[in-house]
């Protein structure tokens, strides 16, 4: 069941955007056409394989890769010796910054070895079977170091050290001593300690998660074809493929315009795929196999091991309310687990988790913490789960304590159009209140929950959503087409969603529109598809060039009507002039009578994007035998600005509640003591199935962006915010027990309930 | 130990002839021996569906059968499963229903929402949900492609 609830005074003057076209490449993708990044097959390809350490933590003594070179079928071995020295220097990475330093030490290891599966040399062979063979035949010399694997204990002054030299960059200035907590951040405002004197009720709690993986169904993967003339070809599964371009050229030291990158179709990124893993790889070993394509794709067990995960967490929570229900003061730490190498998104964590509510007093400090485990990367609203998990479950004891409707505890504190951030910026119009008044008057929170065992939780949500770099180029075919070059890659159906911009702008069905997913050398820079970003700013790109290829438009037809441009209107796609008038396909089939080709490109990069707002509620049923909570209801609520294509907003909605739901209930990285991997496949790391979820219901919110043309808010990140807090206040108002640790897994929850029981 | 079997099957009606080694997998020379690629890795162990084809009838994992054990077989793959006349029922409902956001499942959610079809013309939401537990999709919550599954059950009753 969907429902849109609209407050855009111009919802009813669109005629493309709003609607559900048909998505442009849906018969590519249900027939197996779509090329993804695997599909790929080039003359002379060579297969690739990685060997990758068994140890969390280790010295590399020597690397021997003479047996490995002489097997049969083999046609090149690299390792760390054959990248070059790059300096320690930070570059953007889409959601987060990377030391490239770090990053090339990520993609083989140099001297140390950081996390079990850490890559260490490649192979390219004449087929993945040799290569892997191959890759087995090199002999590493380890001395074994004691890992560090948890988050707090990594905190310690006595922890084994990961990164011999690095010191804590302690809120801008550098420690004195070797340390594996990168950076401690700190925010505030008012006076905390007045603020929890002043309190009626004070509830404070310890948060623990564990590590999570974006979880997307197509392996990592890369083919690198490296020319005799120094020009290389990438073709890969990547989020952005500009930032492919970057990263290889300057871990390889090359220059960007040696480097043509192709962004295959992408089987799911959800953060994962921004940062390089092979690509590097495959372009050394295509170079040194005398100039062969090289393909290589990951196991999923790498997949789980060595790319991707998300952090796990430490938070501690306490927040104050009076005795009307309005919150006096909050006060967060979140230490999490960076992984091997600094940039967990602790700051956006520290953003996010007192984010939607109108707070005085707050203090929040957070600390980046290395543990012998992958380098984390981005998982969808990166960092904003984690911290969400806690303090959306204190509020939601705070509100029983008061004896107020969770509901009306977050409608009194909510945030609104003028209020400050805790870290700072002032919002411009939001919509929380808004979806939390659609939450509170839905039919499912109207509805009464009969029966033992069951509870139902709420749960709202804030992520700050992200603009950037966007460029887009189109031309006018004769038949009334448009072709539409953009340089984002489509995740999920944001081929539509941009062109029903460009449709709406010039009056035209968004069947008109023939979007296509460029190269680097084909469009405009554009950034990749992450931070909610796509829909919203290529979407404005979009909309920057149909203004531009209207006016040139308007030209032709005044030449055509031998008439001045001002005295010719363009309204729903007709061009008007006195009682003429002419389509948009008919002028589109004269352009070669008034001057020849019509073209136009535009770049935009949005300083402000809007921020997301949701509140979620479901409803569960816990087993009090077994633990295992079923999820018998589930309704996601969210302002999503403009819905510009709204079955793919429901569809991100509910995709994330699903990733969210895991992430509550199963989904853990679990390490043994020496910190191998032990549930390194999809077996193990179980990520929910069609069995375990319910429909999940939607209402959006319409609560138009101010910054941006047609109102777009980014949708995708937000919806994976509220489902962890939401399950867990589910359960306590199923069983009286309140679940601190994700997952609450079955054997936890029991757990829970015999202590209760005493 | 790497010698090359020959093997003789019939893939989505074409007879095809060709040679692999004991080790590979069905879902290995579908892709890079007959350049079938819509079948998909993506976890290479049975757990994730992406690879599904029907195997003389049966739903199966093709990373999880042998090459040389499709001998004398008949195999349906993505490539199979629409019809010179067009897309089959599901496929046009999975498109009209926004049942995929990046794709890369979906060809497992459609053969194998053909194969459960097959056996059971108008399955109960509970029966697609419980059918279709093998296959993975990480993008839209599933909820989506179960509606599709249920309405080309329909669409197709009416047909028939």
């Amino acid at each position: 069941m969907t429902t849109n609830l609209s407050v855009d005074e111009k919802k009813d003057v669109y005629g493309v955007i709003g609607k559900n076209p048909l998505r442009h490449d849906g018969t590519d993708k249900v027939t197996g056409r779509a090329q993804y990044g695997a599909d790929i097959r080039l003359p002379g390809m060579l297969y690739g394989a990685m060997l990758r350490s068994p140890h969390a933590h280790a010295r590399i003594l020597s690397i021997d890769t003479s047996k490995a070179e002489a097997y049969s079928g083999v046609r090149a071995v690299v390792t760390a010796k054959d990248l070059p020295d790059v300096e320690s220097k930070i570059a953007e990475l889409g959601e987060g910054t990377i030391n490239l330093l770090h990053q090339s030490n990520n993609v083989m290891a140099k001297d140390k070895v950081l996390y079990f599966g850490h890559a260490i040399a490649g192979v390219a062979a004449i087929n993945a079977h040799v290569a892997e063979e191959a890759a087995a035949l090199i002999k590493v010399e380890y001395e074994v170091l004691p890992p560090v694997l948890d988050v707090r204990k990594a905190m310690q002054h006595d922890s084994p050290i990961l990164l011999d030299g690095m010191r804590t960059d302690e809120l801008g200035k550098k420690g004195d001593y070797p340390s594996n907590i990168a950076a401690h951040y700190q925010a505030q405002v008012g006076d905390v300690e007045k603020g929890f004197q002043d309190a009626a009720v004070i509830v404070e709690r310890e948060f623990f998660t564990s590590m999570v993986h974006q979880g997307y169904i197509e392996p990592q993967n890369a083919t690198a074809q490296h020319n005799p003339d120094g020009q290389i070809t990438i073709w890969c599964s990547t989020q952005g493929a500009f930032g492919v371009r970057e990263q290889v050229a300057e871990i390889l030291q090359i220059p960007i315009s040696k480097i043509r990158v192709i962004p295959m179709e992408i089987g799911g990124g959800f953060g994962g795929k921004i940062g390089v893993y092979l690509e590097p790889v495959v372009v050394l070993l295509s170079r040194k196999s005398g100039h062969r394509p090289v393909k290589m794709t990951m196991s999923r067990s790498d997949v789980l091991a060595a790319t991707g995960p998300t952090s796990g967490s430490y938070v501690k929570v306490k927040m104050g309310a009076d005795a009307n229900g309005m919150i006096a003061a909050a006060q967060a730490m979140l230490a999490y687990e960076a992984g091997a190498y600094p940039g967990s998104p602790v700051g956006a964590g520290m953003g996010v988790i007192f984010a939607p509510y109108r707070i005085e007093n707050a203090l929040i400090d957070g600390y980046d913490v290395l543990v012998n485990k992958p380098r984390t990367a981005a998982y969808r609203a990166p960092g904003g789960t984690n911290a969400a998990f806690a303090c959306e479950s204190v509020i939601d004891e705070l509100s029983e304590k008061l004896g107020m409707d969770p509901f009306d505890f977050r409608l009194l504190n909510g945030a609104k159009e003028g209020d400050r951030r805790v870290d700072g910026p002032v919002y411009d119009r939001i919509g929380f209140l808004e979806t939390l008044e659609a939450a509170k008057n839905s039919p499912h929170y109207r509805a009464q929950l009969e029966g033992p065992n069951r509870g139902r939780g709420v749960a709202g949500g804030f992520w700050f959503n992200y603009g950037g770099k966007s460029s887009a180029s189109v031309s006018v075919n004769s038949d009334g087409t448009v072709s539409l070059l953009t340089g984002s890659v489509d995740i999920g159906g944001t081929r539509t969603s941009v062109a029903m911009q460009l449709a709406e702008g010039l009056g035209i069905p968004a069947e008109s529109i023939r979007p296509v997913v460029a190269d680097t050398d084909s469009v405009g820079y554009t950034e990749g598809t992450y931070g909610s970003r796509t829909t919203f700013a290529t979407g404005w790109a979009v909309y920057e060039v149909g203004k531009q290829l209207k006016e040139k438009l308007l030209e032709r037809a005044a030449t055509i009507w031998e008439t001045e441009l001002d005295q010719i209107r363009f309204e729903h796609g007709i061009f008007l002039f006195d009682d003429k008038q002419m389509t948009f396909a008919e002028l589109a089939s004269r352009l070669d009578e008034t001057g020849g080709p019509v073209v136009a490109s535009a770049a935009v990069r949005p300083e402000q994007s809007g921020p997301a707002f949701a509140a979620h509620i479901v409803d569960v049923e816990v087993d009090p035998e077994t633990g295992k909570v079923q999820i018998l209801r589930y309704t996601a609520v969210q302002d999503a600005g403009k819905a510009i294509y709204p079955d793919y907003v429901e569809s991100q909605m509910q995709g994330g509640v699903a990733q969210g739901v895991g992430w509550a209930l199963n989904e853990e990285y679990l390490y043994d003591d020496q910190g191998r991997l032990v549930n390194s496949s999809l077996l193990d790391y179980r990520m929910p199935v069609a069995l375990d979820l319910p429909m999940i219901d939607t209402i959006l919110v319409e609560v138009p962006n101010p910054g941006h043309p047609y109102g777009v808010r980014g949708v995708g990140e937000v919806p994976i915010i509220p489902p962890p807090a939401a399950l867990v206040n589910a359960i306590y108002r199923a069983m009286g027990v309140r679940m601190n640790i994700l997952p609450a897994t079955p054997a936890r929850v029991v757990a829970e309930l015999n202590k209760q029981k005493g | 130990m790497n010698k090359k079997i020959r093997v003789q099957a019939t893939i989505n009606g074409e007879e095809f002839e060709f040679l692999c080694e004991p080790r590979q997998s069905l879902l290995e020379v579908l892709r890079e021996t007959l350049g079938l690629t819509g079948a998909k890795e993506g976890c290479n162990n049975g757990n994730c569906g992406a690879c599904n084809v029907i195997l003389d009838g049966a739903l199966v994992n093709s990373c999880l059968v042998l090459a040389v054990e499709i001998d004398g077989c008949n195999v349906t793959t993505i490539e199979g499963i629409a019809t010179p006349q067009g897309l089959h029922p599901l496929q046009q409902k999975f498109i009209a229903h926004a049942a995929l956001q990046c794709g890369f499942c979906t060809p497992g959610f459609i053969v194998a929402s053909k194969a459960l079809l097959d056996q059971i013309p108008n399955p109960s939401e509970s029966e697609v949900r419980q059918w279709l537990a093998g296959n993975l999709c990480r993008c839209t919550g599933y909820d989506r492609i179960v509606r599709a599954v249920m309405d080309a059950a329909q669409s197709q009753e009416k047909t028939l």
